[in-house]
């Protein structure tokens, strides 16, 4: 690691007035990613923000019938959550699948979210459940509009998610192949009948989250996985790795989409 | 940047860097070894200790984000010269060769029996995702934490 300043602010109002003043600084939530990425010196901050000590941005609580989830609320905690689990146990579910039990218990969604590594579960939740993204400029991000590209999102660089609001659904599920060895996404899908429509959100077969709107059109006509069985997937925007090549990808999206619809019911 | 936390029920504080990892914090200010580093990539678990009560991989923690934290480390089991019932299931079922992986075995195990005191099988397995081991194949381990647990929940009711 390269030596950088450390500030641990306690509101999210000095946070944003460290981060406004120190363009070269970055924040920490549970640091799962941004912690191995400081060890191999792929990044060399000025200054480190660890939010790790502000209470208003964590915890769990219900709002206009669905779950407002604090930003540097751990995976843990959503997996265990009652509310979640009552209110959206499709989230809850995908929560409990990420990573191992250390990385749930230090591992944020905010941190998640504002990564937006291709490969992580969280995106296919916050744009399969069309959530709303809360931040310090008091921006309601809808989920179709933040996750821009490939570690890319819609925060301005001096912009924190304060909270994720997860309207609840009608029937939802998450079903993923994982990579055995990190259990990343090696394609993840997450399908959810919600009040303005369906929506299917692939994550890790390509460098950014998306919706599958064929699959979304089929789902819409008839929500049963048999009603997928004759759309085509077009491999030649998703990746091919030493993991997967992209027609094995595309496979997977259908058998992904037909899991999570069964579980769905 | 001066820390403060307890560490295995004793307050300590040191200076560090914002950068020292909390692994070396505990290996190298403490001189408390017992918490390996393996793979030092957030994989093998070799290094898990509790923080505030929740299991967590010491490097992939900065020492300054623990700082006023309770702290407990694989030295920290044993109470009054007694071997944690872990540790002494750990013995018994041959749940190590080399010994490497075993503090972070052990303190993920912790981790998982005060959640879930009668886990099954599948639930152990699941449980040691971050935990790797390359000797034993993990038969042995997997079994020693099931005994832990069938002893501990004999140790609580024995209690009542």
């Amino acid at each position: 690691m390269y030596a950088f300043d450390y500030h641990r602010p306690a509101s999210l109002a000095e946070a944003a007035q460290l981060l406004a003043g120190n363009p070269d600084a970055k924040l920490l939530a549970g640091g799962q990613t941004y912690i191995p990425t400081l060890k191999q010196r792929l990044a060399k901050p000025a200054a480190v923000i660890d939010l790790g000590r502000i209470a208003e941005l964590r915890g769990i609580r219900e709002e206009a019938g669905g779950v407002t989830i604090g930003a540097t609320t751990p995976h843990a905690e959503v997996a265990n959550s009652p509310i979640v689990k009552r209110v959206i146990p499709a989230l809850a579910a995908l929560a409990e699948g990420i990573g191992d039990p250390q990385v749930r218990n230090r591992g944020t969604i905010g941190g998640s979210i504002a990564n937006n590594d291709p490969a992580a579960d969280y995106p296919a939740a916050v744009v399969g459940l069309g959530a709303t993204v809360r931040t310090s400029k008091g921006r309601a991000i809808a989920a179709d509009d933040f996750f821009t590209g490939m570690f890319e999102t819609a925060l301005a660089p001096d912009e924190i998610v304060t909270a994720v609001h997860f309207p609840k659904p009608e029937k939802a599920a998450y079903a993923k192949f994982p990579n055995p060895a990190s259990r990343y996404a090696i394609v993840g899908v997450f399908v959810a009948k919600t009040a303005g429509g369906v929506r299917v959100a692939v994550t890790g077969a390509s460098p950014c989250v998306f919706r599958a709107t064929a699959l979304e059109q089929a789902l819409a006509a008839s929500w049963s996985a048999a009603a997928i069985d004759g759309v085509t997937i077009d491999p030649s925007n998703l990746n091919s790795d030493i993991h997967a090549q992209a027609d094995y990808r595309a496979h997977l999206i259908k058998v992904m989409a037909k899991r999570a619809i069964e579980a769905a019911g | 940047m001066r820390v403060s936390m307890t560490v295995n029920g004793k307050a300590v504080s040191g200076e560090v860097e914002p950068r020292t990892l909390l692994v070396e914090f505990l290996r190298q200010h403490l001189g408390l070894t017992g918490t390996h580093v393996g793979c030092d990539t957030s994989q093998c678990g070799c290094c898990v200790v509790h923080v505030d009560g929740a299991s967590a991989k010491a490097c992939t923690l900065l020492a300054v984000q623990v700082d006023g934290s309770t702290v407990t480390t694989i030295e920290g089991l044993a109470q009054g010269g007694k071997l944690h019932p872990l540790q002494q299931a750990f013995h018994e079922h041959h749940g190590l060769q080399c010994g490497f992986c075993t503090p972070g075995m052990i303190m993920s195990a912790a981790d998982l029996l005060q959640r879930n005191p009668d886990p099954t099988e599948h639930e152990v397995r699941e449980w040691l995702e971050g935990n790797l081991c390359r000797c034993t194949g993990y038969h042995n381990i997997v079994k020693a934490i099931l005994a832990a647990a069938q002893s501990m929940r004999g140790m609580a009711k024995a209690a009542e």
